[in-house]
């Protein structure tokens, strides 16, 4: 009887799943995004509904964000970026940011392991953000797991720990004037610098020399992907929460009111099906920006 | 069940959009307040005429009174500081058949109205996206009209503007616009300077990139005369070169698009950092009352945790 049941089961999962490779195969039709960026939103409130403990419901959302991962890369969606840790967030309760830093701990082990999602579609792991604002155990796992996946090239997931998007840029302004900073000191030292700085007004040309939009774009810690095609952040808020503002100038934001840990194939269909209708005016907008 | 809380505009592109049948080109800009309010003084219809509208209206903005705000509203919880791009002019001109221009006045009366509405409620700052600097490739034809839209409008305005308290700022890259237009600006501005009511900041030719980079500029110029150490570069110091230093609250509490795009559009990009997102599927024109009700109502009733817990 248990037998019957499990094949029943088994069953079942391989037709759902070759359903939504064809799915898959007719969206291909279309636009497919190249950049997919998530706001994992409504994990505690879902554990509040469920009745769960405290930090069940990150649990089960990080299972929710593998089999997002899952459909992306199967898609052929190239870039994911997901907002796991804001710098806001460090001043939630010690044992709340305790337990979420144990989660990503252990989670960035288990990614690391050979039948991991990572190593099965080729993924190259980026930690965007502020990680000087980690734990030493965190940040060292981090480093070591973009370290392990630099050669993959697959497809690459950015991981946003320590990060807010406002402390992105002025990060980017920090460095950018560093940068220029040292040029300047270096031509002027060289006896080269003179008409680089005027001390009055500036001319045209002396402007080219001055701070450009792709030296703050170079120095951002996102700087490893293009700008995301769709942002989608679940519980129904719309709201970006200081996440990719930079980036998401001319792009598509999708709110489905489910919780992050109920997110599923629907909500994923739904935003492509969305994004290929207004892709190819978006497209036409950026390379005119 | 999948139930989004926003629903995806397929009204645009799937089904033939719902024109509301206006009787020629009369535009009624408070026909619903007569029935609410019964104690605000009644606007005149006017004629709506393509490029040839006279602006100035009949009645003035009120001078301060107390308002009876809308039931479903409460005066605590109301934005400080809302911003709104005002998308769907094109559309909503194409949709009756006329001229893209005819879209664009009409445009204006709604802006009009929405201006009175956040004096009488009480919302501090309104900023407006007026013209980004991403329109400038539009046809000539259409962005010499906008031009000299906006000269008339100022011109036309600028008194009862004075008038109703209301200090007006502009922001983006002046550099670009006809230099008669940039005087009167420097005009407007330093004319209602010392307003207080509303402040009313208008984005011509603005990009929210340009305006963090110009920001970096102005720091790294600061550091090159010695006036600030690099160490010392943090998000205060950028908010503070950002172009809406112009007002005390420089983060909009809400930003409401029209038109049902899903999309921010380069506008305001670091100082959305925590606002309330909304969505109204109305093209810019037909954005009255009742539509910003809707968008106040929606903004009382989320909370904002900016980050840590409830």
């Amino acid at each position: 009887m248990e037998r019957i049941r499990e094949r029943v089961i088994q069953i079942y999962g391989n037709l759902v799943s070759l359903l939504q490779k064809c799915i898959f195969c007719i969206l291909s039709v279309g636009p497919i995004p190249n950049h997919i960026a998530f706001i994992m939103d409504g994990n505690r409130r879902f554990a509040k509904k469920c009745k769960l403990m405290e930090g069940a419901g990150h649990k089960v959302g990080f299972s929710a964000l593998m089999s997002m991962l899952k459909y992306c890369y199967e898609f052929g969606v190239r870039y994911v970026t997901v907002y796991a840790f804001s710098i806001e967030n460090f001043k939630r309760s010690p044992e709340e940011v305790q337990s979420l830093m144990d989660l990503m701990l252990k989670k960035i082990e288990e990614i690391l392991k050979k039948q991991s999602i990572v190593n099965r579609y080729g993924v190259r792991v980026i930690f965007s953000g502020n990680l000087k604002l980690l734990s030493e155990p965190v940040r060292l796992a981090a480093e070591r797991a973009m370290l392990a996946t630099a050669k993959n090239s697959k497809a690459v997931l950015s991981i946003c720990v320590a990060y807010t998007s406002t402390n992105e840029i002025m990060h980017a302004v920090q460095e950018s004037c560093e940068e220029k900073w040292d040029e300047i000191t270096l031509l002027n030292s060289s006896g080269a610098g003179y008409g680089l700085i005027s001390l009055g007004g500036y001319e045209q040309d002396e402007m080219d020399h001055l701070i450009k939009l792709t030296d703050i774009e170079k120095h951002m810690y996102m700087a490893a992907a293009p700008d995301p095609d769709i942002i989608i952040r679940t519980s129904g808020e719309t709201r970006l929460s200081n996440f990719l503002l930079w980036q998401s100038a001319n792009c598509y934001l999708y709110s489905p009111s489910v919780l992050w840990p109920e997110i599923g194939f629907r909500q994923f269909l739904w935003a492509i099906l969305n994004f290929q209708q207004i892709h190819f005016y978006l497209d036409k907008l950026r390379k005119q920006s | 069940m999948l139930s989004l809380r926003f629903a995806i505009p397929t009204a645009n592109t799937l089904t033939p959009p719902k024109i509301k049948p206006k009787p020629g080109l009369v535009v009624q800009t408070a026909w619903n307040q007569t029935d609410l309010f019964p104690s605000l003084p009644k606007r005149n219809d006017y004629k709506l005429q393509a490029a040839t509208t006279d602006l100035s209206v009949a009645g003035d903005i009120p001078a301060e009174e107390v308002v009876e705000l809308p039931a479903e509203l409460s005066r605590e919880l109301m934005p400080k500081h809302v911003a709104v791009i005002m998308d769907g002019n094109g559309r909503w001109a194409r949709q009756r058949g006329l001229a893209t221009s005819a879209g664009h006045e009409a445009g204006v009366k709604a802006l009009r109205e929405l201006v009175e509405l956040c004096c009488q409620w009480g919302i501090q700052v309104l900023t407006v996206f007026a013209f980004s600097y991403e329109n400038w490739i539009r046809p000539k034809v259409e962005v010499d009209f906008l031009m000299s839209l906006f000269e008339r409008a100022l011109k036309s305005e600028v008194e009862s503007l004075s008038r109703g308290g209301i200090r007006i700022s502009v922001i983006g890259d002046s550099t670009k616009l006809p230099t008669s237009l940039q005087k009167l600006i420097n005009e407007v501005e330093e004319t209602t300077k010392h307003n207080s009511r509303l402040q009313l900041i208008v984005a011509v030719s603005y990009s929210g990139k340009y305006d963090v980079v110009q920001a970096c500029r102005s720091i790294a110029e600061k550091a090159k005369d010695g006036q600030i150490q690099l160490d010392d570069i943090n998000e205060s110091l950028i908010e503070q070169e950002l172009e809406t230093n112009c007002t005390e609250h420089p983060y909009p509490d809400l930003l409401i698009r029209t038109s049902g795009e899903l999309r921010v559009s380069n506008f305001l990009l670091w100082q959305l950092a925590y606002t309330e997102l909304f969505f109204a599927q109305e093209l810019w024109p037909d954005f009255r009352k009742d539509e910003f009700v809707d968008a106040l109502s929606s903004y009382q009733q989320r909370q904002r945790r900016y980050g840590g817990r409830h």
